[in-house]
């Protein structure tokens, strides 16, 4: 029988060693798994974490696809950070970076085929703005109505992926396109596009973005009256209330902040790696970032080290399809996996876990 | 005449703390029994292994001299122990009859139910409607229905823990009634309470715990409060003392205060008013769930209440609890962990709590976290917090000592006026007497403090005026001096619907 | 011109894997647990009862193997929840990733087959009368089942014992551990049943209602009963309602996007997800009701500390 023991106070240790904890479990986990498909488990292990780094063949295209997988997964997962430390559930990230990513395009191809400077910060401008806007659904109808904001900000990513369809095919789409459909390719057209700024290193503006995200968070939730309050309301929310918190100025807020940062995470993508709006160039970003923001304990820097174990396990993925057969949906339940390891060895930092009957003193 | 229930050495330990060390007495058939003992000293622990819901690590009891170790409450109820919890254990959103269903073995068809519930209430003078739900019923009315649950089982030994802290003295006295007609019929009756003067009206014997031990049992009869006191305590505490002094201006004044409740159960505020001068402590009474912590919300900011709210002659009923404390109104609720301080956070972030704009905490709206941890040290110091340091997690510290933590915080504010609701609740007597004292300490140095409790000895020993508030009405103001028991309970609302049946046998006893 | 009677035939079938879901999810919710993780169960239902049948030849133990597989994945929440008390929220978001990836890798296998039929409980010579037939007697047994449960579920919460100790721990669960009920024990049991049932409606869903396997082809099904279970106020017959409610919406644009009457298509694809929030707006809108029958320790965790 176990036994869990509140610990008077969290334990320090614990809560930076168990996300180490829950990959190796998962690894392990991982390895049956795999086995269980007929493949070799160390071979595949192998493959997914280590061969994108420091495989010879495989480095040189691997290495620069870290930064671009991972910096849409942190800019996402900061935000939704904030929510979730705050107990504001926006799990529809994926339905604000899509919308993002659809105004922000909007906003480039209504001035094509100009090559104004101003078009891409205009771009990101209303990509956020789209982005913020989708979040603001679920926030408003939560702080007018007490709509559940999870079922809300959830649906609405099916309204989204509904208008990615409509806009891919029709109003977006190419003119040039010979009736393919897609919209033009922002990727290739210099007013639109987000260059990669370093060669061979992945980074584009939206990886810049995403480590300003970090540090204004780190900031924000250390040293900031915001990150206090946003943490008393998650912690004690009759405190907050008490201590002078505004509740629904901090739902429109952590909404607000997640659904823009999702939404600049969305453009940035189809300007640069995506390339174009298509029907399906969104791959679940929105919805790995929960995970991201989970495995990173919702703290910044563990955010950003999170993002980049992730984004390994996509191309590590990739690689492992290329090369053994793995089939693409077992790096999500992978991903999923973790994400459970995470949540159960988690008691360990609230919890003393004591084996067997009450023993006798 | 061989003992209904006989405990012997029993010991339940839990990390850190020893609940109860050795703890050994006995009850007799149609005895009332007091297990008397300050907040922590293992009464608590003692009765749920009674009542099992706490298996102990040592020790045996036996029941009826037969061995008795319940596994579980059902093991407890099937032997003939019945409890009423302190912290009812009932169903807000279930009706009378499904709340009583619950708590019995073999409950009947619904309508026998109802019917039962009735002639017992009726036998009893507990009048309950088998129909209602519970969440609509008064704090007393709830006990009713915990009591005719456990009278419907024709208990044995009926344990009965801190039963009269929401009822009004008249209600006490009904209850005791009931309680003497039951001990009669041969019921033993375990009764767990700090108020002595109760435990001398009513006990036959009492067993005295303190830190986990039984220090002394006595016949409550032929000993006085004082003595019991003592050994409760274990030294002598002195009464809080303050020096005569004359009231000043007007400093908190809430005109026509009406508001409706937040919560689907709570109570509504209807046309409260009140003044507080400085210099005066103002005492309002009353027995839970009458409106206390819907007043405390109007008067922190947490509920708007325009118009209504008036600090030294400026409205500030529309603006929120920061401003109000900006203008030297402050409050600590009742309600510590969760509601007055964050659990999960250290002292030093729980001080930013209430004080970052009174201290200075806020530089441009990033946190003084340097001048915050001075803060929070200074309270510690000043109010005498048991604990390792600042940085100690507030759910890891004693109810007393986070009690004194809060009130220190708002006390080290220099507040105008300063609302507290139940500041010793749950706190032992020692650390009770040092926040009754340093709230008279305030109001001598000119601030308005308003104290809202349930303890009535409490309020009457520090109050100037006191008023009571019933079913969200606020009663006129009298003097708290020579203010009599029995003028408190009317003014609380007598004895609410409850009825007397027994007046010939209290002559009898 | 659309014809009513086989739009209300259509829509009883299009509702019934989403009123299962959502009747189990209303029984969890009861008893005080919040799993967010029916869109996971679903789509684990939906793999593994897919799996069994074409395996089998039988839809019946398809069906059985759906309940089963999503049952497994309820005990996983269950663990987690109950035992390692790990926060409900973010437990249920993982189970349905978790589901969503793990039923994407067992089905890969399984795209383009069709499943064995599923015979209907009343002869084809039934379905003929008028206006009853096809509404009443037209269809599989499932589907009568799910109206059934829809009964016994709400008798059971109602009527009995059982149904009372269950609304009593998902009311206060330190009452009820303070009487003596097992807290844990019951909720895991409550979270068990909604499994299968969620199990049961995604093999319907990937048996009878499309019927092949696809990857994500639950779109939102398990999300949209948890709406329900809202809209419902925790009432069973009322979840009917809104399933049947839902179904008709779903029925109805598909009507529409074939008849090709100018509306966009985008629109009629997003409207069942558009008519689930407006109609959550609205019962949530209404502050005394959502309150009051909303089971009061809902999504909190359970320590007994004694």
């Amino acid at each position: 029988m176990i036994r869990l023991i509140k610990r008077p106070t969290p334990s320090r240790g614990w809560i930076v060693a168990t996300p180490v904890l829950a990959v190796i479990v998962t690894m392990i986990a991982g390895g049956i798994m795999f086995a269980l498909l007929g493949k070799d488990p160390f071979e595949a292990i192998r493959i997914i974490f280590l061969d994108p780094l420091f495989d010879d063949r495989f480095a040189a295209y691997s290495r620069p696809q870290l930064l671009v997988k991972a910096g849409p997964l942190i800019l996402i997962a900061i935000g939704l950070s904030l929510g979730f430390r705050a107990g504001i559930w926006n799990i529809g990230a994926e339905g604000q970076y899509i919308i993002g990513a659809i105004c922000g395009a909007g906003f480039g191809l209504a001035f094509y085929p100009s090559e104004n400077v101003l078009i891409f910060p205009g771009m990101v401008m209303a990509g956020a703005l789209g982005g913020w806007a989708w979040a603001m659904i679920p926030g408003i109808l939560k702080t007018r109505f007490r709509t559940n904001e999870i079922l809300v900000s959830l649906l609405l990513v099916y309204v989204a992926e509904a208008i990615l369809a409509s806009a891919a095919t029709n109003w977006l789409r190419n003119p040039d396109g010979a009736g393919f459909p897609g919209s033009r390719n922002l990727s290739r057209h210099a007013g639109t596009a987000n260059p990669e700024l370093l060669a061979n290193t992945g980074m584009h503006w939206g990886v810049v973005a995403a480590f300003i995200a970090v540090i204004a968070a780190y900031v924000l939730l250390n040293k900031h009256v915001l990150g206090y309050q946003i943490k008393l309301a998650g912690q004690a929310p009759r405190a907050a209330r008490f201590a002078g918190v505004n509740p629904t100025r901090l739902v429109l807020l952590c909404l607000g902040v997640s659904g823009a940062l999702a939404g600049m995470a969305g453009l940035f993508e189809v300007s640069g790696p995506a390339g174009q709006i298509s029907i399906d160039f969104n791959v679940g970003y929105g919805f790995t970032a929960i995970i991201v923001a989970f495995l990173g304990r919702l703290h910044p820097v563990g955010i950003l080290l999170a993002g980049l174990l992730m984004a390994l396990t996509y191309i590590g993925g990739e690689l492992a399809q290329l090369m053994m057969g793995i089939p693409a949906s077992a790096i999500q339940a992978f991903q999923g996996m973790l994400l459970f390891f995470l949540l159960a060895l988690d008691v360990l930092s609230n919890y003393q876990i004591k084996f067997g009957r009450e023993a006798v003193t | 005449m061989t003992a209904l229930l006989s405990i012997d050495g029993l010991t339940k330990a839990y990390p850190g703390v020893v609940a109860n060390a050795s703890v050994s007495f006995a009850v007799q058939p149609g005895e009332v029994h007091a297990l008397l003992g300050e907040n922590g000293a293992g009464k608590s622990t003692l009765v749920k292994m009674i009542y099992g819901l706490v298996k102990p690590d040592a020790g045996a009891m036996s029941l009826n001299g037969a061995a008795y170790a319940p596994a579980e409450p059902r093991a407890a109820r099937a032997a003939g122990v019945a409890m009423v919890f302190q912290h009812f254990s009932l169903f807000a959103a279930l009706n009378v009859a499904e709340n009583i269903a619950l708590g019995m073995e073999n409950p009947p068809k619904p309508r026998d139910l109802a019917q039962r519930i009735r002639d017992v209430s009726e036998t009893y003078g507990l009048p309950l409607d088998p129909g209602r739900m519970v969440g609509d019923l008064s704090a007393g009315e709830r006990q009713r229905v915990e009591i005719i649950r456990c009278l419907l089982q024709d208990p044995r030994l009926l344990i009965m823990d801190e039963p009269t802290s929401v009822l009004t003295p008249q209600e006490v006295e009904i209850l005791f009634h009931t309680l003497r007609k039951l001990a009669a019929e041969g019921t033993a009756i375990l009764y767990i309470s700090h108020k002595l003067e109760e435990i001398r009206s009513l006990c036959d014997e009492a067993t005295i715990l303190r830190l986990g031990k039984v220090v002394a049992t006595c016949t409550p009869r032929e000993v006085t409060a004082a003595h019991m006191a003592e050994l409760m305590v274990g030294k002598s505490l002195a009464a809080p003392r303050r020096a005569a002094t004359e009231p000043g201006a007007v400093l908190l004044d809430v005109r026509g205060l009406t508001l409706l409740p937040a919560s689907p159960f709570g109570t509504p505020l209807r046309d409260v008013h009140l003044t507080v001068r400085a210099g005066e402590v103002l005492g309002i009474g009353g027995v839970a769930g009458n409106g206390q912590d819907e007043l405390l919300a109007a008067l922190s900011g947490e509920v708007p209440a325009p118009g209504a709210v008036w600090l030294e002659g400026a409205d500030v009923g529309r603006i929120g609890p920061d401003a109000r404390r900006a203008l030297g109104l402050l409050c600590a609720p009742e309600e510590r962990l969760g509601h007055a301080a964050a659990p999960d956070m250290s002292l030093t972030e729980n001080a930013v709590l209430t004080a970052r704009r009174r201290k200075g905490l806020d530089r441009g709206g990033f946190v003084d976290w340097r001048g915050a941890r001075v803060f929070a040290q200074e309270v510690i110091a000043a109010f005498d917090v048991r604990t390792p340091g600042p940085d100690v997690a507030a759910r890891a510290l004693s109810g007393g000592n986070l009690q004194k933590f809060v009130i220190g915080r708002e006390i080290l504010q220099d507040p105008r006026v300063l609302v507290v609701n139940q500041p010793t609740w749950g706190v032992d007597a020692s650390a009770a007497a040092d926040i009754r004292q340093a709230l008279l300490n305030l109001a001598q140095k000119g601030a308005a403090v308003v104290v809202i409790s349930q303890d009535l000895d409490e309020l009457l020993e520090i109050s100037d005026r006191f008023c009571a508030l019933n079913e969200g009405r606020l009663s006129e103001p009298r003097p708290a001096r020579g203010l009599s028991m029995e003028q408190v309970g009317l003014m609380l609302g007598g004895a609410h619907d409850m009825h007397d049946v027994l007046p010939a046998e209290e002559g009898a006893q | 011109m659309i014809d009513p009677i086989t739009l209300i035939t259509a829509l009883i079938a299009t509702s019934t894997p989403i009123l299962l879901a959502a009747i189990g999810e209303l029984v969890v919710e009861k008893s005080g647990v919040l799993n967010l993780g029916v869109e996971g169960m679903m789509i684990i239902g939906a793999v593994c009862g897919f799996m069994v049948a074409v395996g089998t030849g039988s839809p019946w133990l398809g069906f059985v193997a759906g309940m089963a597989g999503a049952t497994a994945l309820s005990l996983v929440f269950a663990f987690l929840t109950q035992v390692l008390l790990s926060n409900q929220v973010a437990t249920g978001l993982a189970l349905t990733l978790f589901g969503l990836g793990l039923a994407a890798l067992l089905g890969e296998p399984y795209a383009g087959i069709i499943p064995p039929p599923t015979s209907d409980v009343f002869p084809q010579a039934m379905h003929a009368i008028p206006v009853i037939g096809p509404i009443l007697l037209s269809h599989d047994i499932i589907i009568y089942l799910s109206v059934a449960l829809v009964a016994a579920t709400w008798f059971v919460l109602k009527h009995t014992r059982v149904g009372l100790i269950l609304r009593a721990v998902g009311e206060n669960h330190d009452a009820a551990h303070a009487l003596g009920y097992k807290v844990v024990r019951i909720r895991v049991l409550a979270i068990m049943f909604g499994g299968a049932c969620a199990g049961l409606g995604g093999a319907y869903l990937s048996l009878v209602r499309v019927p092949s396997w696809t990857e994500g082809m639950t779109v939102g099904a398990g999300w949209i009963a948890l709406a329900i279970v809202v809209f419902a106020s925790w009432k069973p017959w009322r979840a009917l309602i809104g399933a049947y409610l839902f179904g008709g919406i779903a029925a109805l644009q598909l009507r529409l996007q074939a008849a090709e009457i100018g509306v966009p298509v985008a629109l009629l694809d997003a409207s069942p997800y558009l008519v689930t929030i407006i109609v959550l707006v609205v019962i949530s809108s209404d502050r005394s009701r959502a309150a009051l029958n909303a089971p009061a320790a809902l999504g909190r965790v359970f320590h007994a500390t004694s």
